[in-house]
């Protein structure tokens, strides 16, 4: 029984409860000042913007840790507390409040945005160092952290949207970021343009939750969700589903993640890795009475994840540029978070601990990705990397430790919540857990492998370097951000999976599933931890063999076809381009053409020949006046036949 | 003694016109800063008179009733609720940022003999003829929200053209202004002969039962003159108004006149043109054709919800297909005044409120867009897209107010136009899922008109054509600012505007006998109360 079918969250007040939740919309103010201050404060603000920046989003994670500490001093059928801000809007019966929801799993999130944000934020200082917009940069990043707190801290579902929607500004506002290049400027355009597709399935899930609830706050929304009838629920699901695709770049609606790479590293470690994209995950999670009203819209959730969990990995094989083999690294890994999202609540747990450990392991490696462009001269291709490991020992030592995380190393982070969604999958039973559970032990053993053949192309073999690149190790500003990440990617996995702890941490959020005694021993010898760490070691052997024992040629090879495809993105862009932009672009010139020549034609053709003042006047009596006046009557002809037909 | 708030905002830049009309030629800059001097008194006045506004009052206040002509039941009546009033603050808000804009641009007679610009007039920035004309409208436009005189309104309707056609056809921009102009004095005659026939039908219905009258407030209601109509001829007189509203507003497919009007005006004028003017048209149907013709309203609910549909998407479209500046983003209006009637005609409380504030925030948000758009066209003298690149780097503050300006168009959350479009989506959604639905491919379709044109004109590498393009003057920030400064409050906090629109269209869809639907979880006996828009 989830804690909040019980009870409305429990309202706070300053007088009755600490000051740190009831003044929770301080940590969304924090980041707003700073972006509001950067981007109108124009030049003035150039010598020390970056350090308001930091501040500012320090200051937020302060404020998200003192709310964690408060509500772990309150008895766990408490920690959902509901605080009003404001009355944002209200018309007739819908009356949308600006109401902060505090509970387990909105603090999580508020704890990973603030966390890897600020260390993020530490790093920018020294990455954008030599560029000429660094405040701008800092102002769209202290507004990305703002928003996506709004995303998380929401507790109403239009709340949500706007957090949503600023996200994916935030994101079309860096990816282009250098807008002087045109494939970023497109790169961004496209981005927004696919989430807004994702948004309005959000938006009529909406319209459709206001229809049938009345009201579209989480807490009642939620309670009244059983008595909806599947049907509804089901369409509102997918319909969620159709949003959490468009933000998380899952199935089908991923095509704009690997281009999204076009923008600054740091942009892609936060927003494109650790947090943004990790916010369809949130919203399944946080939506989990709707979806398990719903066994179909779970269905879908469990199979678009499991198709984008090897669709991302298979990606991340063959591309040769770092940052995509990354992106599409990423995609893979939040397939297994919606797979597990899709479980109900034997996998919300897993699902949100692997998000939090995957921000942390793969923040540090794109991080790690940027302190190697950074030392040569912003070089991508990892055909032209090589042997760098002696060249930058701290980037080689963070990139390691994150790598060895996310392959599922014995005991690292990776490991202990990659263990928790195959166990889930497997768990949930019958064909569906077998077929599930399989894709995501195949994931694994494709993780080790493009894992591994991006750190030994870029850390091992022969130095394939351009003439003039001499790389060197990176400031200290970027490599203890990466030092922080990559004690996460260690010990964060234990600490959460460990006794279930995080699990029971959530239970208030997500709602309680069945937890047998806590086991190292039966966690260590089951048999898919078996399995997966022999497809670990497999993935492994195998890149060794190809990337490591051979020599990796500066230019691609043709490849087979599997791999051509896979350096296509499996023609996901194709697809897009044949069935919606070609028949747009035609669709439009047919628009544009019947709008002059059907719908205005009459006047233009006749009024072409009309030059000059007087002579206008002189036509205005014959031809010209009574071409108009044919149009307008056809005009009005179609309004009244519209209108009037049946009117007498 | 009560103020009369009104006759003062309409008297006083009717008076300003006829000074600044009366101004020597050589005067040009006392003219100017006249215009802006009464503007700015007329904005200060009427947003007292809106602080004097009280919600929770009586829906029309400021009231004045002075007999026009008694033979024929002709008053001059002004009054105002909660959405005349907030259309009337935009029209004052507007016209000084519209002065301000216009502040160095030239007369361009084009050969007209007599009027050819010497260097002297080219430097000396607009004449006093355009800053006459923009006042004589701002008067104008303030007595048509207010009048509440059906032959008041009709009067006011149709003058206002006269101003409009001189500012397109004599100071518009390029050999094809002229073309527009007659276009659009054409279109709007031809609905207002439409619109005059229905109001002479109102008169004599009216004075089937007494004195005929024009009084709004006696022709409306249960009691009203106009009660009990024979359906027959109260759709007819529906058609009537409808048409000339929706070829003002404007509505597929009587939408023609507005690309070629705004392409061939300044860009002020297009700010006053679709950010005002056009307003008239859905306001129109909400108070004329909704409340004086109730059981006629809810007969057409679905022809003119397929029709706002067309617009939508239609406009969307067209809008992504042009090449020109001013052109795209008339477009972009024929598609969000289809998500006005649309909110309008789902006769819901959230469709209409939505409707109404959409009304105001699309103001804003194209005013700002038209009025970037003019300034980038007055430094290289084109509108095509074509012909721009890269132009955030030569002018970021340009470039970013733009965005800004397009982000509300495409009614991103946190921004003013945001709060009115979900709204009218929520309301839409109850009346009948499926418009709604058809109605939400508009947002993708807004993303992709918008940020294609800021990707065409703003991004890219900088042209050396471009390359010496000034960022915006302090002259230019203050005419666009204050609009971004709306946007985002509003956008956040949207109340205040709510506060005094949800009174005005609860009484709306009282008159109109339709109520909300309850939502399918909701209490039984409230859905058996549904309305007439809950049917389905």
């Amino acid at each position: 029984m989830l804690s909040y079918l019980a009870a409305e969250p429990h309202a706070v007040t300053a007088a009755a409860d600490g000051v740190v939740h009831s003044t929770a919309w301080l940590m969304i103010a924090y980041p707003l000042a700073g972006a509001a201050v950067l981007l109108l404060g124009g030049r003035r603000t150039n010598a020390w913007g970056h350090w308001l920046a930091v501040a500012m989003s320090l200051a937020a994670f302060v404020w998200a840790a003192l709310s964690l500490v408060q509500l772990l001093g309150l008895d766990p059928a408490e920690r959902s507390r509901s605080v009003h801000v404001y009355e944002w809007l209200t018309a007739g019966s819908l009356t949308i409040d600006i109401n902060l929801l505090i509970d387990p799993l909105s603090i999580t999130f508020a704890l990973l945005i603030t966390g890897v944000g600020s260390l993020i934020h530490i790093y920018s200082v020294g990455y954008m160092a030599e560029d000429p917009g660094r405040r701008r940069f800092f102002g769209y990043l202290n507004l990305f952290v703002a928003a996506m707190l709004v995303l998380v801290l929401a507790d109403n579902f239009v709340l949500l949207f706007l957090g949503w929607e600023g996200v994916g500004l935030a994101s079309y506002l860096l990816i282009g970021f250098w807008q002087h290049k045109p494939s970023a400027a497109v790169a961004a355009k496209k981005a927004f343009l696919i989430n807004r597709v994702g948004d309005m399935g959000l938006l009529i899930a909406i319209m459709l939750m206001f229809g049938t609830f009345g009201t579209l706050a989480y807490a009642p929304v939620f309670a009244s969700a059983d008595a909806a009838g599947s049907a509804v629920t089901t369409v509102i699901g997918l319909l969620l589903l159709l949003g959490a695709c468009g933000k998380s770049a899952q199935l089908p609606l991923q095509a704009w993640l690997l281009d999204a790479m076009e923008g600054p590293t740091p942009v892609s470690a936060l927003i494109h890795a650790a947090t943004m994209v990790t916010a369809g995950v949130y919203l399944i999670v946080r939506s989990g009475p709707i979806f398990e009203a719903a066994p179909t819209a779970q269905l879908v959730v469990t199979i678009v994840g499991a198709a984008t969990l090897l669709a991302g990995a298979v990606i991340g094989c063959a591309k040769d540029d770092i940052k995509k083999a990354l992106a599409g690294s990423t995609m893979s890994q939040i397939g297994y978070m919606t797979l597990a999202a899709g479980l109900g609540p034997i996998g919300y747990a897993a699902a949100i601990a692997h998000l939090v450990t995957h921000g942390f392991f793969k923040a540090g490696l794109f991080l790690g990705a940027g302190s190697v462009m950074h030392g040569m001269n912003d070089e991508v291709d990892m055909r032209r990397y090589g042997g760098l490991r002696t060249a930058m020992p701290v980037t080689f030592a963070t990139f390691g430790i994150g790598y060895l995380a996310i392959i599922g190393f014995p005991f690292l982070s990776g490991w202990w919540t990659k263990e928790g969604i195959i166990e889930a999958a497997f768990a949930s039973g019958g064909v569906t857990g077998q077929v599930l559970g399989w894709a995501a032990l195949l994931g694994a053993g494709l993780t080790a492998f493009y894992m591994s053949r991006v750190m030994f192309m870029t850390f091992f073999g022969e130095r394939r370097w351009a003439a003039d690149a001499h790389p060197h190790e990176s400031p200290r500003s970027m490599t203890l951000p990466m030092v922080v990440l990559a004690v996460g990617s260690v010990a964060l996995g234990a600490v959460l999976v460990y006794g279930y702890r995080f699990a029971l941490f959530l239970e208030p959020a997500v709602g309680a599933a069945e937890h047998h005694e806590f086991s190292l021993a039966t966690l260590l010898t089951s048999w898919t931890s078996l399995t997966a760490l022999a497809f670990m070691v497999a993935g492994v052997a195998f890149a060794w063999v190809r990337y490591a024992r051979a020599p990796v040629p500066r230019t691609a090879p043709r490849g087979s076809f599997v791999t051509v495809a896979a350096r296509n993105e499996l023609y996901g862009n194709t697809l897009n381009e044949e069935l919606f932009m070609r028949p747009g672009q035609a669709l439009t010139a047919a628009a544009v053409s019947f709008d002059e020549k059907v719908v205005d034609g009459v006047v233009d053709g006749v009024a072409r020949g009309v030059r000059d003042s007087s002579e206008g006047l002189r036509r205005m009596q014959t031809g010209f006046a009574r071409s108009y006046a044919l149009s307008m009557l056809f005009g009005a002809a179609v309004v009244v036949a519209l209108l009037g037909v049946n009117l007498v | 003694m009560s103020i009369p708030w009104l006759t003062l905002a309409i008297a006083l830049p009717a008076l300003g016109a006829l000074v600044v009309a009366l101004l020597p030629r050589e005067r040009a800059e006392l003219g100017r800063r006249l215009t802006l001097g009464v503007t700015l008194a007329t904005l200060l006045l009427v947003v007292a008179m809106a602080f004097n506004f009280d919600p929770s009052g009586p829906r029309f206040q400021f009231e004045e009733v002075i007999p026009w002509i008694p033979r024929f039941g002709v008053y001059y009546a002004v009054g105002v609720d909660g959405i005349a009033l907030l259309l009337i603050v935009l029209s004052a808000l507007l016209v000084p940022l519209v002065v301000l804009a216009a502040w160095r641009e030239r007369d361009d007679n084009g050969g007209t003999p007599g009027a050819a610009g010497s260097a002297d007039a080219e430097r000396a920035g607009s004449g006093n003829g355009y800053f006459a004309l923009i006042l004589l409208l701002e008067a104008m436009m303030i007595g048509v929200f207010a009048a509440m005189d059906v032959f008041l309104f009709y009067v006011l309707f149709e003058a206002m053209l006269i101003p409009v056609y001189f500012m397109i056809g004599r100071y518009g921009r390029g050999a094809e202004r002229r073309r527009a102009a007659v276009k659009f004095l054409l279109y709007s005659l031809f609905g207002g002969l439409l619109m005059l026939v229905a109001v002479i039908g109102v008169y004599a219905l009216s004075a089937r039962s007494g004195a005929g009258t024009f009084l709004w407030a006696d022709l409306v209601g249960a009691d009203g003159a106009l009660a009990g109509l024979d359906p027959a001829t109260a759709r007819w007189l529906f058609l009537g108004f409808f048409i000339a509203f929706a070829i003002k507003a404007p509505m597929w497919p009587v939408h023609t006149w507005l690309p070629g009007a705004a392409g061939s005006s300044r860009p002020g004028t297009a700010v006053l043109l679709v950010g005002v003017l056009d307003k008239v048209g859905t306001y129109g149907m909400l108070r004329y054709c909704l409340e004086l013709f109730p059981e006629a309203a809810r007969w057409f609910v679905w022809p003119v919800v397929v029709l706002s549909l067309v617009s939508i998407v239609y406009g969307a479209v067209l809008a992504i297909g042009q090449s020109d500046m001013m052109r795209l983003i008339a477009y972009t209006s024929v598609s969000h005044f289809g998500f006005i009637t649309l909110g309008i005609f789902a006769m819901t409380t959230q469709g209409q409120s939505g409707a109404a504030l959409y009304m105001i925030n699309h103001g804003f948000s194209t005013g700002a867009l038209f009025l970037v758009a003019g300034f980038l066209i007055a430094r290289h003298g084109t509108g095509a897209i074509a012909d721009y690149q890269g132009v955030q780097k030569a002018a970021p503050l340009l470039a970013g107010t733009f965005l800004v300006a397009g982000l509300s168009s495409l009614a991103l959350p946190g921004l003013s136009p945001f709060v009115s479009e979900f709204l009218v989506f929520v309301g839409t959604f109850a009346f009948h899922p499926v418009p709604a639905v058809i109605a939400s491919v508009g947002v993708v379709l807004a993303a992709l008109y918008i940020l294609w044109m800021y990707q065409r004109t703003m991004t890219g590498p900088l042209p050396p054509a471009l390359s010496r393009l000034r960022d915006l003057s302090g002259r230019e920030l203050w005419a666009v600012g204050p609009l971004i400064a709306v946007i985002i409050a509003f956008g956040v906090y949207p109340k205040p505007m709510l506060d005094v629109i949800n009174p005005a269209v609860e009484q709306t869809m009282q008159q109109v006998g339709v109520s909300d639907p309850a939502p399918a979880l909701g209490h039984v006996d409230q859905a058996a109360n549904g309305g007439e828009g809950a049917s389905e």
